[in-house]
């Protein structure tokens, strides 16, 4: 469904995605994980058009994204820090974000969800950031897409919200959806992600489920698993 | 485009800043139409605000704006929206709400006054539309600061000082070079240097509309003598539409590549 092929990019000196090659095929959770600054979100960004790669290609759905705007209609993201326009109240950005996409959404029962209800006529600035997250959710969860891309989705939930994410991650995953998360919590990987894909060095350092990983390292412990890959790189 | 052009303006007319700036003119007009009973005047001593403020305020709404939404923009840049809408989207919602508060800021206390039952209502049109300009032009060049700009701080620096550039240095820079080169002809290079500045250009096409030449300045008078007055406002009009649309350009040739 996704494939990136030999992808380099650099920021000024710093190398940060090095002639970088991943395919990821259609159904399935897939978390991608590494040490801080070794890529995930700069690939992630690739992929949704928004850093524009040195060289290499993406292709999604066999049709390369460079340059191109209009298959993002397949696709939700959901950003990693959730700041709005502060004089806007959720419910008109719930229909602004909806107004901009053609597709039917569903954020009724989302809302409901989130117990959000009591929240729709609040402007952003004044919620909480556990409260913005939940609306970054929604905004990322209310269309129906074949890709759901969830940049540090756990970020600022209190543990019932997790719980509704979790179920809402599931469910979608049972529809037939891919599922492109990255996460610096391993418990979070452990209980919900089929495959894992380790970043490292700008290359893809290991690409296999989470089994097959403790294997590999011989570590019944995804977190020390984790650790002891990135251990390789500190040494 | 309409769109984002929509839900900016709304943001940026619920923004107390957009009320503090309505009312700063309000009030403004209110006084000056009183203090000096006179709408002509009024409209010279607020030229001589306007084309330094409302490059000012275009300039610090402008990066201000695009350094606070910088996430809201990441969400719309992951939207189906070409990356070129978004922005001009936003330029155009902070540019019209600027002027929003421009034109019925002074508008309303001198429509109240009775402008339209006096002869100055066309000299007050051409500073709203001056002014509108100056917005535009404004809003363009610090949004074009801020997307090469990675750091928020300097942008914001960069921004000021090429409103103080503009505004105040560039006048001094052109006076100092024309005292030192006195002895040269210097009416083509006056010229040149004004089209250059858009805030000398405004007032100098104010100027030529007011008609009143103590106040037109060397440049002001060379510009009328070079091109005559009608045909110098059309000349400083247009050269101010090149002021927009280049930036404008620039802002859509600089996305292409930006990484966000």
């Amino acid at each position: 469904m996704i494939e990136f092929k030999n992808l380099h990019k650099r920021f000024g000196k710093l190398v940060v995605l090095d002639g970088l090659d991943l395919e990821i095929n259609k159904g399935g959770i897939f978390a991608i994980l590494g040490p801080n600054g070794s890529g995930k979100t700069t690939l992630i960004k690739c992929l949704l058009g928004m850093v524009i790669p040195n060289k290499g290609d993406i292709f999604f759905e066999k049709k390369s994204v460079l340059r191109q705007w209009a298959y993002r209609n397949n696709l939700n993201y959901l950003p990693q820090i959730a700041n709005f326009p502060p004089n806007l109240t959720v419910l008109e950005l719930i229909n602004m974000v909806k107004n901009l996409r053609p597709k039917t959404a569903n954020e009724q029962e989302l809302i409901e969800l989130f117990g959000l209800k009591s929240f729709l006529d609040k402007k952003l600035g004044n919620l909480s950031g556990g409260t913005k997250q939940k609306v970054n959710i929604v905004l990322a969860f209310m269309f129906d897409s074949d890709l759901i891309v969830l940049d540090e989705p756990t970020n600022g939930l209190d543990p019932i919200a997790l719980i509704h994410l979790k179920e809402i991650i599931q469910k979608e995953k049972d529809k037939g959806k891919t599922i492109l998360i990255t996460t610096h919590i391993m418990s979070f990987v452990d209980e919900v992600a089929d495959e894992i894909v380790f970043l490292l060095d700008g290359k893809i350092y290991f690409k296999g489920t989470v089994d097959a990983l403790k294997k590999q390292t011989n570590n019944d412990n995804l977190e020390h698993a984790i650790a002891n890959l990135i251990a390789k790189q500190y040494a | 485009m309409l769109k984002i052009l929509k839900y900016s303006f709304y943001d940026l007319m619920r923004s107390r800043w957009s009320y503090v700036y309505f009312l700063f003119y309000l009030l403004l007009g209110f006084v000056l139409l009183f203090l000096n009973n006179d709408v002509d005047k009024a409209v010279i001593t607020l030229m001589n605000i306007i084309i330094v403020l409302t490059p000012l305020i275009g300039t610090i709404f402008g990066v201000m704006y695009y350094y606070n939404s910088k996430e809201f923009t990441e969400l719309l840049l992951a939207q189906p929206i070409n990356r070129s809408k978004i922005f001009m989207g936003q330029y155009l919602g902070i540019s019209i709400s600027l002027t929003l508060s421009l034109v019925l800021g002074l508008g309303i206390p001198f429509v109240l006054y009775g402008l339209f039952k006096s002869a100055a209502i066309f000299n007050f049109s051409l500073l709203l539309v001056v002014g509108a300009f100056l917005n535009f032009i404004f809003v363009a060049l610090s949004y074009n600061i801020a997307l090469s700009t990675e750091n928020k701080i300097k942008g914001f620096g960069y921004a000021i000082l090429m409103w103080l550039f503009l505004a105040v240095i560039y006048d001094g820079i052109f006076l100092i070079s024309l005292v030192v080169f006195n002895s040269y002809p210097l009416d083509k290079f006056s010229l040149a240097a004004t089209m250059f500045n858009p805030i000398d250009l405004s007032r100098i096409l104010i100027l030529l509309k007011l008609d009143i030449s103590a106040l037109l300045g060397y440049t002001g008078a060379v510009f009328r003598k070079f091109f005559g007055t009608n045909f110098g406002m059309l000349i400083s009009m247009g050269v101010l539409v090149l002021w927009v649309v280049l930036p404008v350009f620039r802002m859509n040739l600089k996305l292409r590549k930006k990484d966000f």
